[in-house]
């Protein structure tokens, strides 16, 4: 019976297999671009996790000191009690090399597992161990993998590192364990070390990047959700169409539990297949961003992350839950619908749709709702999370709300009508909409998302470009190699440029946190450019005479310090003179007069520098530079190569934003082909009295035609107040959290026309082929309307 | 013949190098005698040991060891234990390798039991042994002489530690076969030689007090290529100063599926040893005390019929667990019986 | 004797079968007049639902002519027949007749506004005639099989066709409701003086027609 039974309601698929079609596409696209971002983010999670268990991270105290620390020290440390265990670190090429002592290194903290070593590792010729796929420059040792190593890093033998590194001398010591009972203090043994507490730097860099993580399974989710609405649309029509055979499977005397359980089965079946084909979908979508993800986390953030892909069980078992669970949860209602049909219940093919109509009432107060919490998320929550409720409230209300807002909007415009065409054209619009509003709320949500994000990116751009400009006021940037040489640079171009502008900055703590410290010369580049988003009176002249600082925007928002407020520079409390935006930076960041920073860092570098310059000096005197000091390429950069650089950075940073954005819009466009492909075999009913009173089948194709582009249309109205709420919040609430600064909104109109006449065309297209199957229809099929039993 | 052999601390040594290299010792213990354990120097029966030339290390063989056990009384009569022992692995047969030097000491109270140990490569200074003047040391833990016969014996953890000095007039105590010593089943060998007549003098350093202590201690020497045997489930060894002033080493090896092997060596006053062979004595376990998680034997019986000797030893503190990366128990013990008199107990293998 | 309102003139009509084309009408002739009423019956599979069509301007003749008030309609395009289904014939299905987005009002008045031949007041009197008035703003849905009849009947008089069509107008009824729906039906077709063209397999309504074809294997009996 089971057999039969599942075979009979498996045989609805063979009959319409676009029906089918239309729920796989619709489900697997839903699980590949959830499971794609999960797929990066899981990548990312692995590579903060190897960084956090990184021996540069480990959690155990150092010792350490400004001058490489001589081998004996170590041996003088351990006679006296105190079990250290020396690191060698240093770059070869851009692979970081970290040579360890595996005899003293407690054996957890030895990276790879132990089948990654063998007596070659301690042999002249030395192992590396890094992470699977890294490349090794030519002339190293050879190579061993191992999972749990931080991309960009290679451990060796310290003897090994010592060779590569040309180094003697030890980078730092990692205290091991306590020292023994009877050894002398430390202050003793190695006065001129200096004890570290562990370094949380792992879980520094998932803190800041979380707020990049977030953003991305925000923009997977949407996507699920968009997805979700196709798989809903085509399992409930499917479970409409086949109620009489339901009904008749009952009547033939299976029990309504095991009819029940085999739709569920048939479900769970299709659910698999389609998690199945997403989740390889999503594999590929992941493959091909993953390499931008992790340019833009090592850009923004300094984290390294591998920019390869590892398959992980719980990942792709994840991606098959997820389109299983999305499959109970857009199947639920029609599921229990079915479960609860009485067997006599009279056949109503338009019982489906006046559902709808009783859904829409729920939807609406639903859509009251969702509005509420956004609304209350909005005044009452701070921090990231908040601000992705407001939004999630925000797109999901609207979403809900829109059936009932086209509907009103249909009403309004039928009353224009003139002509019986015009009105049948209204009203059947408006009867249309139960059948379409899950596919035009897929489409307002991608919409609404496209508008957001495009204009939070344009905006972003436009700041961020004018911030530049500002900000990179010198023509030329010069890094020195050596003091010595900075200073017969500077003698030598003391003659020749308008200025030179020393850049002098230090590593410290501010505010709590790691941030850092820059001089800044007074001169009237800073003056007149510098973009401060607020000051003080005499901003300029207080900074210059080491009276007060600025900070910037990011540090003045997270711990709240504006003009007027006081801070903690190396010691010295400094009113804070003014704030200014700094992109790019998720750190704090302070700056103080050249005078005052050299008495606070003494030791800071002074090998880098700003220079004035006519800008048509400026090549002459870069290859003049560069031939008379000996400069390397990257020692000295003109301000347009930075710019340039940094734009790339920024473009690439929503390079996966844009990715998942069409990729939307895409799934979107899909829902309403699929809508409209299934509702033209719903719709002969309706047409086929029309045609009958005199009009003909292409006249009827234009309209249907016409019906899809004011849907559409309609439904970009609705998403663009939408979209720019939303760009609102993105930009003032979520970048403030993520990021630390809140920028200015721009409205980009063009961009919404580009917009529209896309989500025109992408409905007409999607339109086009049921209104070609219609105005062919042969008239015996619309016949049959008036014959026949459905 | 005596089973106190490489096989005793071979496991210990299978720890050597911190672990990081399990599978490169899985392969060299358990590898049989080919090609691959060639290229370390055997053992052989003609070799004749010179000393002071053989207190020092032996880098040609695979492993060797320094092991130290004390029994110490304080003024109050309370019983101490000490164990300070320097173990030597090459890690391969190339001598461009570095060699791993591994330390293990503990301090046994009644009621406490503390341990440390420590590691260290080879070449660098930070461990090694010279036979003349003899100096061996890991860190800040040392045997140091002018000779062996009379050092000073330092170690610490991070809550004990001890200043010994050992002394003795005794010769050197050649086991086997004139400090060859052999094991029956496989023929694998070792050199190995004792010396368990020192009398120890100095201080227990604990977090709270220093304890004057006197008693006496044990030291073995031995050094060998041989892998450990599969099959073999533990060992339980025993050093045994008795009161009538002879020693005696009594051990057996729990065998898989087998009898244990069992060893022994009784040492008259004036040092000459009599080996006793496979059979000659008994370990039979009397009472068992849970120690670290597992079912440990804390009391045993052990006789020796030859030598009229009918003993019970009995820890003097049960939790003498080597909490270390290779972990054991290894304490000192009290002797009732036809003897009396005080001991070590090494026990490994109780999983 | 004057011209017949239709004239039928060797109409064939086969449709696509599984191996040949299947004929379903072989050369029907016959003609009706003005202010006539005529049932056509038949077996099922007679033809004549696919006749009825082919007057109606639903479909094309394979063969043969059909003559309305003179003009050929076979050789009629697309929009030539939809023309006719506008202005000249008017059909009453056995069911779903009815526009399902648009309100009793609006049905019945759907094709008299189509054709340009919309008169309110002759509206309003059909309705008031077919016992609806209390129904003009509730949708097909709402209402019963004898109501939606009623309501196809008022829309296909509305335009005051010359010609009006039925297929087994109460075929879908029972016999009581299908009685006053006929009653009504051929009142007001009497009253406007068109032509009825009826297919039926009911010999009580063929009864009540003035005259009676009977179909037999695609020709006139």
């Amino acid at each position: 019976m089971i057999r039969a039974g599942l075979m009979a309601l498996l045989s609805h698929w063979r009959r319409r297999p676009f029906q089918l079609l239309t729920l796989v596409v619709g489900l697997a696209t839903a699980t590949a671009l959830w499971s794609g971002v999960q797929a990066i983010n899981a990548e990312a999670r692995a590579s903060y996790d190897r960084a956090a268990g990184d021996l540069a991270g480990a959690a155990r105290e150092t010792l350490e000191s400004d001058a490489p620390i001589p081998p004996a020290q170590v041996l003088a440390l351990r006679r006296a009690g105190w079990p250290v265990s020396p690191v060698l670190e240093g770059r070869v090429g851009a692979l970081r090399v970290v040579g360890i002592d595996p005899f003293t290194l407690p054996p957890g903290d030895v990276p790879g597992d132990g089948g990654s070593f063998d007596p070659a590792f301690l042999g002249p010729e030395g192992r590396l161990i890094v992470a699977p796929g890294a490349e090794v420059p030519d002339g190293l040792p050879p190579a061993v993998r191992a999972e749990s190593v931080p991309p960009g890093t290679a451990y060796t033998d310290i003897a090994t590192a010592a060779r590569l590194l040309e180094d003697g001398g030890y980078t730092r010591l990692i205290l091991t364990g306590p020292p023994s009972l009877t050894a002398p203090p430390l202050t003793e043994v190695a006065p001129d070390l200096t004890r570290r507490a562990p370094d949380t730097g792992g879980a520094d860099v998932a803190r800041l990047t979380d707020s990049f993580h977030l953003n991305l399974t925000a923009f997977g989710f949407l996507s699920f959700a968009v997805g979700l609405f196709i798989v809903r649309g085509a399992v409930g029509l499917a479970f409409e169409q086949r109620r009489p055979m339901i009904r008749t499977l009952r009547a033939l005397g299976m029990p309504r539990a095991t009819l029940t359980a085999l739709l569920g089965m048939e479900l769970l079946i299709l659910a698999l297949v389609a998690g199945a084909i997403g989740v390889a979908l999503g594999w590929v979508i992941a493959s091909l961003l993953i390499g931008d993800v992790a340019a833009t986390l090592r850009g923004l953030y300094g984290a390294e992350v591998a920019g390869t892909l590892t398959l992980r069980p719980a990942w792709w078992l994840s991606g098959l839950g997820i389109a299983v669970l999305g499959t109970g949860v857009a199947a639920a209602a029609s599921l229990w619908q079915t479960a609860r049909m009485p067997l006599l219940a009279p056949a109503r093919p338009r019982a489906w749709a006046r559902a709808s109509g009783r859904a829409m009432r729920w939807q609406a107060g639903a859509a009251l709702v969702c509005g509420a919490v956004a609304l209350a998320a909005g005044i009452v929550g701070g921090g990231l999370v908040a601000g992705f409720v407001l939004l999630g409230g925000l797109l999901l209300g609207a979403a809900l709300a829109l059936p009932l807002v086209l509907t009103a909007a249909l009403s309004a415009l039928s009353r224009t009508a003139r002509g019986p065409r015009g009105e049948w054209f209204w009203a059947d619009a408006r009867q249309q909409l139960p059948s379409l509003s899950l596919a035009l709320m897929a489409l307002l949500l991608a919409l609404a998302t496209n508008i957001g994000v495009g204009t939070m990116v344009s905006s972003f751009r436009l700041s961020f470009t004018g911030w530049l400009d500002q900000r990179l006021a010198a023509e030329l940037y010069l890094h020195a190699e050596t003091e010595d040489q900075a200073r017969e640079i500077e003698a030598y171009l003391a003659p020749r440029v308008d200025a030179i502008l020393p850049i002098r900055s230090a590593e410290t703590r501010l505010a709590g946190a790691p941030g850092e410290v820059f001089g800044v010369a007074d001169h009237a580049t800073y003056r007149d450019n510098w973009p401060l988003i607020a000051d003080s009176p005499r901003v300029w002249d207080r900074v210059a005479a080491g009276e007060a600082a600025l900070v910037n925007e990011q540090l003045a928002r997270r711990e709240g310090i504006w003009p007027g407020d006081r801070i903690a520079i190396a010691g010295r409390d400094l009113p804070v003179a003014g704030v200014y935006s700094d992109y790019g930076n998720p750190r704090g960041q302070a700056m103080v007069g050249l005078a005052l920073f050299d008495a606070l860092f003494p030791d800071a570098p002074r090998t880098r520098f700003g220079l004035r310059v006519p800008e048509a000096e400026v090549a002459g005197l870069a290859g003049d530079l560069r031939d008379r000091f000996g400069l390397a390429d990257d020692r000295l950069t003109d301000q347009a190569a930075i710019k340039r650089a940094s734009l790339a950075v920024f473009e690439r940073t929503f390079t996966v934003t844009a990715a998942l954005n069409v990729l939307t819009l895409g799934v979107a466009g899909l829902a309403i082909l699929t809508s409209l492909l299934t509702l033209s075999g719903m719709r002969q009913p309706q047409l086929a009295p029309v045609w009958a009173l005199g009009m003909t089948r292409r006249a009827l194709a234009r309209l249907d035609l016409a019906r899809a582009a004011l849907l559409a249309g309609l439904t970009f109205l609705a998403a663009l107040p939408v979209g720019i709420a939303l760009a609102w919040v993105l930009l003032a609430v979520v970048n403030v959290e993520a990021f630390g600064w809140r920028l200015p909104l721009f409205v980009f109109p063009r961009d919404w026309l580009v917009l529209l006449a896309l989500s025109l065309a992408a409905a007409l297209a999607a339109a086009l082929i049921p209104a070609r199957r219609l105005a062919r229809m042969p008239p015996a099929q619309l016949l049959k309307v008036f014959a026949h039993e459905r | 013949m005596n089973a106190r052999h490489p096989t005793r601390r071979s496991l210990i040594l299978s720890a050597l190098p911190s672990l990081a290299f399990p599978a490169l010792v899985r392969a060299q213990t358990f590898a049989p005698l080919g090609p691959a354990a060639g290229g370390f120097a055997q053992p052989s029966r003609d070799t004749r040991l010179r000393f002071p030339a053989d207190h020092g290390p032996h880098p040609a063989f695979r492993i060797e060891w320094w092991y130290v056990t004390a029994n110490l009384t304080g003024p109050d009569g309370t019983a101490y234990g000490v164990q300070w022992t320097l173990f030597r692995s090459a890690l391969s047969t190339d001598d461009a390798i570095p060699q791993a030097w591994l330390g293990h000491a503990a301090l046994t109270t009644p009621d406490r039991h503390l341990s440390a140990e420590r590691m260290a490569r080879g070449g660098t200074g930070q461990a090694g042994v010279t036979a003349e003047p003899f100096s061996a040391r890991i860190d800040d833990w040392a045997l140091d002489g002018p000779s062996l016969s009379d050092v000073t014996m330092t170690a610490a953890g991070a809550d004990f530690a001890y200043d010994l000095a050992l002394a003795t007039d005794r010769p050197f105590v050649l086991q086997g076969d004139r400090g060859y010593s052999l094991k029956s089943a496989t023929g694998v060998a070792s050199h190995y030689y004792s010396q368990p007549f020192y009398r120890a003098e100095g201080r227990l350093i604990l977090p709270d007090r220093e304890v004057p202590v006197t008693g006496l201690a044990w030291l073995d020497r031995e050094w060998s290529s041989a892998p450990l045997e599969p099959g073999q489930l533990g060992w339980d060894w025993a050093s045994l100063h008795l009161a009538t002033g002879e020693k005696v080493m009594a051990a057996q090896l729990r065998q898989q599926g087998r009898a244990p092997f069992t060893a022994a060596t009784w040492i008259a006053a004036d040092g000459s040893p009599t080996p006793i062979p496979d059979g000659g004595v008994t370990l039979t376990p009397l009472e068992t005390a849970e120690v670290a998680g597992r079912s440990v034997p804390v009391r045993w019986r052990i006789a020796l019929p030859d030598r009229g000797l009918d003993v019970e030893i009995a820890a003097v503190n049960r939790e003498a667990w080597m909490d270390l990366l290779y972990a054991y128990w290894e304490g000192p013990v009290t002797i009732e019986g036809s003897h009396a008199g005080v001991g070590y107990l090494e026990m490994t293998g109780y999983e | 004797m004057s011209e017949p309102l239709l004239s039928l003139d060797g109409v064939e009509k086969s449709y696509p079968g599984a191996e040949a084309p299947v004929p379903v009408l072989r050369g029907v002739s016959f003609d009706l007049a003005g202010g006539e009423t005529l049932a056509l019956t038949g077996e099922s599979g007679s033809g004549k639902s696919t006749l009825l069509h082919l007057v109606g301007g639903l479909d094309t003749v394979d063969g043969g002519r059909i003559r309305l008030e003179g003009r050929d309609i076979a050789g009629l395009d697309e929009a030539g027949r939809a023309r006719l289904r506008r202005e000249r014939v008017s059909v009453v299905f056995q069911q779903f007749n009815l526009i399902p987005s648009l309100d009793v009002a609006a049905n019945i008045a759907f094709q008299a506004r189509l054709s340009g031949r919309h008169d309110p007041d002759w509206t309003a009197r059909l309705a008031a005639r077919l016992g609806l008035e209390d129904q003009l703003r509730k949708y097909p849905e709402d209402l019963s099989g004898g109501q939606q009849q009623r309501v196809a009947i008022g829309r296909t008089l509305a335009a005051r066709p010359r010609l009006v069509l039925a297929d087994e107008p109460t075929g879908n009824l029972d016999e009581e409701t299908g009685g006053r729906v006929l009653d009504l039906m051929l009142e007001l077709v009497a009253e406007t003086g068109a032509a009825l063209l009826c297919v039926t397999h009911s010999p009580a309504l063929a009864a009540r027609m003035d005259r009676r074809l009977t179909l037999t294997g695609g020709r006139v009996a």
